[in-house]
């Protein structure tokens, strides 16, 4: 409503101008111009990165077409390059990790909208925002000189000794490790699906709970039939943006995970991510192949997460969409 | 099949449990990381760290001044180039969004915010330091901005969003052309919001790593100039985080404490714009 005046008065302001039309008309047309401008850089940008990419990976596109995603030789001498292993990384750490920080946080976010008193919830609410804008290199810090040697001298030797005999936890305790990867991982995507899945919760509206307690529902049944419900396409989207952040994590990753580009079960062995490669490798790649090769690693690195965040996206919009459309 | 009350019961307060032990698990690594910091970087800070450069290794002592220094001039560069697009191209959205191109932009935006930073490290690197023959402080600021941008852009819209209509329109019929309307109106009352967005946009870039790898490179000694090598607060800290040397290790340990320190800091800041406004 409010726009449509609003567009009638600009209408009017520049239409009824009667003392000097072309002055007045100018500086809106400039104005006009000039944010435009700006704002399509946005759109410059993205077109730019993927551009950019895409060109300066032709070589090793060229030269190793899908054998590139099939190949684990990683060879800059040789010159032979395969990202399998950096593929593998990122897929099994990212997953794990997700699997791992998806029930927590859902759980976490229930528990600080719908059962802790208002005024804890409010005290932890802000908390864990204020976490999750710690930035990757510290979490990274921690990683490895706190959690990796820990890893090592405690969780590791446990894991070998009661679960050895599966093929997950075989190998020597390095503490610096895929486990160690999908750990820190872990802590890192929390904070970040929590608020979210917060904000979401926050946005179901009170007529859909208090339907569930007039029908005598207990806490736990109003919030499985009535707010997880409402909120699941929300919850999806802040679970897919986790991924996308998960995927995307370089410094604290590429800190903990022990940089070793090979595919194993085992969960206590090293291994490598496909932004820990470029972060590692990226600035010393002298030959052309070799750079090549590492632009291509990153464009796979770059379509995955604008594929994940245009889908998380896509869900969480739907939601406050709808929201907003209830509350109109 | 209606289960009996007992049951349903007990369910609850095994789920609130549950629920209540998620919290703990969520809370409790993010508790340790930050005592962590806070014990170790409270006993390894001293003035040195503040002065001095790193020493060569096997030395002991030295600082990141340098670091805080290459990260300041980056920020403030990033800031230069990022603020005018994001403010400006939020206006943009604010008053003449409503299309499909605007649809686009604000997709674009939170598409962009969720990208890899160091792929905008990448980019830079092939913009601006392949051309210009060699990392610098300047690539490493336009990796900064591009991560600064969208940012910045969406939350300046949904404040500028915000100003009520009658405000706008007030000034129109006053006969106040739409651009002066927009920036001495619009954008002037939602300043406190759009100041917000800018401490939070900058909080974020202050520590980023990833982008400055192969852009800024980071150096030992102070930066000289822009077109040069540059070192930067995280950079160092990921460098000596990684090193095998005890006494980096705690310069690693200091200069995190000192970076989360002024990361809490812009956010608190941010906040009290944030609730000064809504009070308003």
């Amino acid at each position: 409503m409010s726009t449509s005046i609003t567009e009638l008065a600009v209408q009017s302001a520049t239409t009824t101008e009667h003392e000097a039309p072309a002055k007045r008309w100018n500086g809106d047309r400039v104005f006009r111009y000039v944010t435009t401008f700006f704002a399509l850089s946005i759109l410059a940008i993205l077109g730019l990165m993927l551009v950019e990419m895409t060109s300066e990976s032709l070589p090793a596109i060229r030269k190793f077409g899908v054998k590139f995603l099939t190949s684990s030789d990683w060879d800059a001498v040789q010159e032979v390059f395969g990202a399998l292993p950096y593929l593998y990384g990122s897929v099994v750490s990212s997953v794990l990790a997700l699997l791992l920080a998806t029930p927590l946080s859902i759980g976490a976010a229930i528990f600080i909208t719908e059962i802790c008193p208002k005024r804890v919830g409010k005290l932890i609410a802000p908390l864990v925002e204020l976490l999750a804008a710690i930035p990757s290199v510290i979490y990274g810090l921690w990683g490895v000189l706190v959690m990796a040697p820990w890893l090592q001298s405690t969780v590791q030797p446990f894991l070998i000794e009661r679960f050895g005999f599966l093929p997950f936890f075989q190998g020597a305790p390095y503490g610096v490790s895929m486990l160690a990867a999908v750990f820190i991982l872990m802590i890192m995507v929390v904070p970040i699906i929590t608020s979210i899945t917060r904000e979401v919760l926050l946005a179901v509206p009170s007529s859909q709970k208090e339907a569930a307690i007039a029908l005598g529902a207990t806490r736990w049944e109003t919030i499985k039939i009535a707010i997880l419900p409402y909120g699941k396409s929300g919850i999806l989207g802040a679970a897919i943006l986790g991924l996308g952040r998960a995927v995307g994590e370089t410094m604290a990753v590429t800190m903990v995970i022990g940089n070793s580009p090979q595919i194993s079960l085992s969960l206590l062995s090293p291994a490598y991510t496909m932004p820990s490669v470029i972060a590692n490798e990226f600035a010393e790649a002298t030959a052309k192949l070799h750079g090549a090769a590492l632009m291509e690693v990153g464009l796979i690195l770059l379509v995955v997460t604008l594929v994940i965040n245009a889908l998380a996206r896509l869900l969480i919009w739907s939601v406050s969409r709808s929201a907003n459309g209830g509350a109109a | 099949m209606m289960r009996s009350v007992a049951v349903r019961k007990a369910k609850n307060h095994l789920m609130t449990a549950l629920m209540l032990a998620a919290t703990a698990a969520v809370l409790i690594p993010l508790g340790l990381i930050f005592f962590h910091i806070v014990k170790m970087g409270l006993s390894s800070l001293n003035p040195d760290f503040f002065t001095n450069i790193p020493k060569p290794t096997g030395e002991t002592g030295g600082g990141m001044a340098n670091g805080m220094m290459g990260s300041f001039v980056m920020i403030a560069m990033a800031s230069l180039i990022g603020l005018p697009v994001g403010i400006l191209g939020a206006i943009y959205l604010a008053e003449f969004g409503g299309g499909r191109t605007s649809t686009a932009i604000r997709f674009a935006a939170d598409v962009l915010s969720g990208t890899p930073s160091i792929i905008t490290g990448m980019v830079a690197y092939t913009l601006l330091v392949v051309p210009l023959k060699g990392f610098s402080a300047l690539a490493g600021s336009v990796a900064l901005a591009m991560i600064m941008i969208p940012i910045v852009l969406r939350t300046t819209e949904e404040q500028l969003k915000m100003v009520p209509g009658s405000l706008r329109e007030a000034s129109l019929a006053l006969g106040v052309p739409l651009w002066r309307t927009s920036l001495k109106v619009t954008l002037r009352s939602a300043l406190s919001g759009v100041m917000t967005g800018v401490l939070l946009a900058v909080a974020r870039v202050a520590g980023e790593t990833a982008p400055l790898l192969f852009t800024a490179l980071g150096n030992q000694f102070w930066g000289k100039s822009l077109t040069q090598p540059m070192a930067a607060l995280p950079l160092q800290i990921f460098n000596f985080a990684i090193s095998p040397y005890e006494d980096w290790h705690r310069l690693a340990w200091a200069g995190a404490l000192v970076l989360v320190t002024v990361m809490f800091a812009l956010s608190i800041t941010a906040r009290y714009f944030g609730s000064s406004r809504e009070k308003a």
